[in-house]
């Protein structure tokens, strides 16, 4: 069965408070990057998922960020999935 | 017969033996509940206590839901049973689809720990009902994701359903409503941040605690009669 590398890049929904980006925004300047904005920081969870297919792949790590690797009450997610050479 | 109150110990739970130190403070029977066990070994009210569940690894309260005594806290919850989540046991209670909303970080940025004012909005709950309305409660805080967020379809069915249970006086953390604690659709299940057991007798500077956690002492009694 192919394998795939699978990614799920797990974010804060917009108006969700987000003190790590907040203060590394405010940081960024001292170093002289003045031109920052909108730092935010998630979360990305990276697995191998062996699946008959891609779009099954996705559909299984879409369910599981549903189910538990996200909180769709305040978090955003993004999944990226690579097949992997067996 | 004494009120028999189950206190589940998660790994990396803190406040397990203030809560079980209040309620028999109080006149009630406690005993700690390993998360691994399947039952609540005959418990009639159940408190998941403050601490740092799994590590909060992952989310607060995230990891908790799949402990297996969990299980037995759903069925417990489900059948009318009373349960008390407080901070960290409130964001268990959460994730684990017992109560709407989620627990998102103070607005602030900062962990705080201090007492709060807190006022009664509702007292049909299994945590309020020896409390009287508009009563004013001083009880600590002590967390970082306190500030609670949910829809406005949740916001607006707690509020028509008269579910917001404790709203703080001074809004400390950013939470919607100035929400400090909601129940569910059956009354029965209760979250909250603040911490009552930290005031349950006057030599920890409050015991404003006490009336909360009597009223669940109050809750589990009958439902243990007529279970009895």
């Amino acid at each position: 069965m192919p394998a795939f590398e699978a990614r799920a890049d797990i974010t804060h929904l917009p108006g969700i408070l987000d003190p790590a980006g907040a203060t590394v925004e405010r940081a960024l300047p001292a170093l002289g990057y003045g031109n920052v904005s909108q730092v935010r920081i998630g979360k990305s969870i990276h697995l191998i998922i062996d699946a008959p297919d891609a779009a099954t792949a996705r559909a299984q790590v879409d369910e599981m960020c549903r189910r538990i690797l996200a909180n769709p009450v305040i978090e955003a997610y993004e999944i990226g999935l690579t097949e992997l050479a067996r | 017969m004494t009120v028999q109150v189950g206190v589940v110990l998660f790994p990396g739970t803190n406040c397990e033996h203030d809560v079980v130190w209040a309620v028999e403070h109080l006149g009630g029977s406690a005993e700690i509940l390993w998360h691994g066990d399947a039952t609540l070994g005959g418990a009639d009210a159940v408190v998941i206590p403050g601490g740092f569940a799994h590590g909060d690894y992952l989310r607060t309260g995230a990891i908790a839901r799949f402990s297996p005594i969990m299980d037995a806290v759903r069925d417990h919850a489900l059948a009318g049973g009373p349960v008390v989540g407080i901070c960290n046991g409130f964001q268990v209670l959460t994730e684990a689809g017992l109560l709407p909303g989620a627990l998102q970080k103070n607005a602030g940025l900062k962990f705080l720990c201090t007492t709060v004012g807190l006022t009664v909005e509702t007292t049909t709950t299994a945590l309020t009902n020896r409390a009287a309305t508009g009563q004013v409660l001083r009880i600590p805080i002590n967390h970082f994701e306190g500030n609670y967020v949910c829809d406005q379809a949740t916001l607006d069915a707690l509020r028509a359903e008269d579910r917001v249970v404790l709203r703080y006086v001074e809004n400390p953390n950013g939470s919607l409503d100035d929400i400090a604690g909601i129940c569910s659709e059956g009354r029965n299940v209760v979250g909250l941040m603040p911490h009552p057991e930290r005031a349950s007798e006057a030599i920890l500077g409050s015991d404003d605690g006490a009336v909360l956690l009597e009223s669940l002492l109050a809750a589990a009694d009958r439902v243990g009669s007529t279970a009895r």
